[in-house]
């Protein structure tokens, strides 16, 4: 093996990718498991590729533009939802494709050829810069933090917001403040599995760890575990294999998910 | 007794609709009023109101701040079958009561638990606590619920429809459990059963539109239809339901 920087930097990457976004998507995924809100996010996922569009088309980094399209896609199906008392299924799945109609009108406008493309519908480790995985760093310590410290609040308000509501009158700031980290973290990691894909990167861990526990703080901890072990699994098989990460990712996680089921439901029968 | 608050003049609603109109009630402390009506009659948008969740759109509600601060009012809404799949444990539930007294960033103290663990066990709930509600019968979720409502040692406690869930080997111990509860603190209780809680509590509250106060727990079917109150009289035994007309 020549150990060349292609391959240092390609592990370097793939570790510290797949911790970033173990964190990221195992305390995110954790939230939207339990409100139920997986729909949601699938909304905001695909919405966000009407920004990477529109990056591509005026030169602007396709990350930021699917960025600000997912905040705003978010923040716009719940103020919908709530204000304009519109069904939530309909707002997202009008959303959905919208998003990715509007991605894909820029992307066919763009002059020149656009070989990220599939990158970003079904995820690159070739494609992930270091400045990628540097912003998904930053978003982890911020989600730390932030259900970290406000993980009673944030507790309550998702297990029972009426009851929330008689003692609060923060409830829909953290519920908006909440989903806008929820769609930073579905984008970022659009890199890794692309849209197609993240949102399984998002569900998959927290119900491998629902298997085995009930409490939120928990789940968290076993989506992060899962998670990595899924993911550097996933690059691993991958790279041997020759095969797309983002694709090979979900399908360890899904595979690890049905083993420990299959476990599971086995070990309830001889107890 | 001193009073706990005084509701004057008030008219409630949402939007424009007027649920509640002119609505007079005066709750001191050791009160224990059945809040009895038809459905859609305000029951629920009395205690909204009590609780703040919703503006008066005209009177006022007094409370008297010598006894009664914001954070003691103790609530157990009514409760819907069939969204309790969420990852939380008994014991988070009750805790959750004490979140009035704290800010966002809240953390439970050593003695927050042990306060929880005093009302598990008086709630006889101490074989669960550790359980996600899922594994729960609609009894024992309803008692958690009451967990959470008490924990904060309330002045006043409001209870929406408790007795939906209550399994009938539960309803005693439920009843006898707000009888010793209102030995500590006022109860408004909405309920549906005239009948069963006319044993237990000293008051009734007829909300349809208006509220008319009947200072005994007596009631007959000529008193609720004076109060323009059409709700079901049931007695015990194998007596036939009466359900009362509506008076024009």
């Amino acid at each position: 093996m020549g150990g060349t920087i292609f391959q240092y930097e390609f592990i370097i990457k793939g570790l510290f990718g797949a911790l970033f976004a173990s964190i990221t998507a195992g305390l995110a995924g954790t939230y939207i498991v339990s409100r139920r809100m997986v729909f949601l996010s699938g909304g905001i996922t695909h919405a966000s590729f009407g920004g990477i569009g529109i990056g591509y088309f005026t030169g602007i980094n396709p990350v930021i533009g699917a960025a600000i399209f997912g905040i705003l896609s978010a923040l716009g199906i719940e103020y919908l939802a709530v204000k304009q008392k519109i069904r939530e299924d309909s707002a997202i799945g009008i959303l959905w494709a919208f998003g990715m109609a509007v991605g894909i009108i820029f992307i066919y406008l763009s002059p020149g050829y656009t070989p990220n493309l599939m990158s970003y519908l079904f995820g690159s480790i070739l494609t992930v810069t270091i400045a990628d995985i540097f912003a998904l760093g930053i978003l982890s310590v911020v989600l730390i933090l932030y259900f970290g410290i406000f993980y009673r609040t944030i507790l309550y308000i998702s297990f029972d917001e009426a009851y929330a509501r008689t003692y609060s009158s923060y409830v829909d700031v953290f519920k908006y403040i909440t989903t806008a980290l929820i769609a930073l973290t579905i984008v970022l990691n659009i890199r890794m599995a692309g849209v197609v894909l993240v949102i399984s990167l998002l569900t998959i861990p927290p119900n491998i760890a629902m298997l085995f526990t009930k409490t939120y703080s928990k789940i968290v901890i076993g989506s992060v575990v899962t998670g990595f072990a899924g993911t550097v699994a996933g690059y691993a098989i991958s790279y041997f294999a020759g095969i797309p990460v983002g694709a090979t990712i979900i399908f360890t996680l899904v595979v690890i998910w049905v083993i420990l089921k299959l476990l599971n439901q086995l070990m309830k029968k001889h107890i | 007794m001193a009073f706990l608050f005084k509701i004057h003049s008030l008219s409630a609603g949402y939007g424009t609709d007027v649920v509640l109109q002119d609505v007079e009630l005066t709750v001191s402390q050791n009160d224990f009023i059945g809040v009895i009506g038809p459905n859609g009659g305000g029951k629920t948008t009395l205690l909204k109101v009590i609780l703040g969740l919703i503006k008066p759109q005209k009177g006022t509600i007094d409370f008297n701040y010598s006894i009664l601060r914001q954070n003691r009012i103790g609530y157990l809404p009514q409760m819907s079958a069939g969204d309790n799949t969420f990852p939380v444990t008994v014991t988070d539930v009750v805790l959750s009561g004490l979140m009035i007294q704290k800010g966002i960033v809240a953390r439970m103290s050593v003695e927050d638990r042990k306060r929880a663990k005093v009302v598990i066990d008086e709630l006889g709930l101490n074989g669960i606590k550790k359980s996600p509600l899922t594994e729960l019968s609609g009894g024992q979720l309803q008692r958690v619920f009451l967990g959470r409502a008490i924990i904060g040692a309330p002045e006043l406690l409001l209870l929406d429809e408790p007795d939906n869930f209550v399994d009938t080997s539960f309803e005693n111990d439920f009843y006898e459990k707000l009888h010793q509860l209102n030995e500590r603190m006022a109860i408004l209780l909405v309920s549906h059963d005239v009948g069963t809680i006319s044993s237990h509590v000293k008051s009734f509250a007829c909300v349809n539109r208006k509220l008319h106060y009947h200072a005994s727990p007596e009631i007959t079917n000529e008193q609720l239809s004076a109060y323009d109150c059409p709700i079901q009289l049931v007695t015990h035994g194998k007596v036939p339901h009466t359900v009362l007309e509506k008076h024009d």
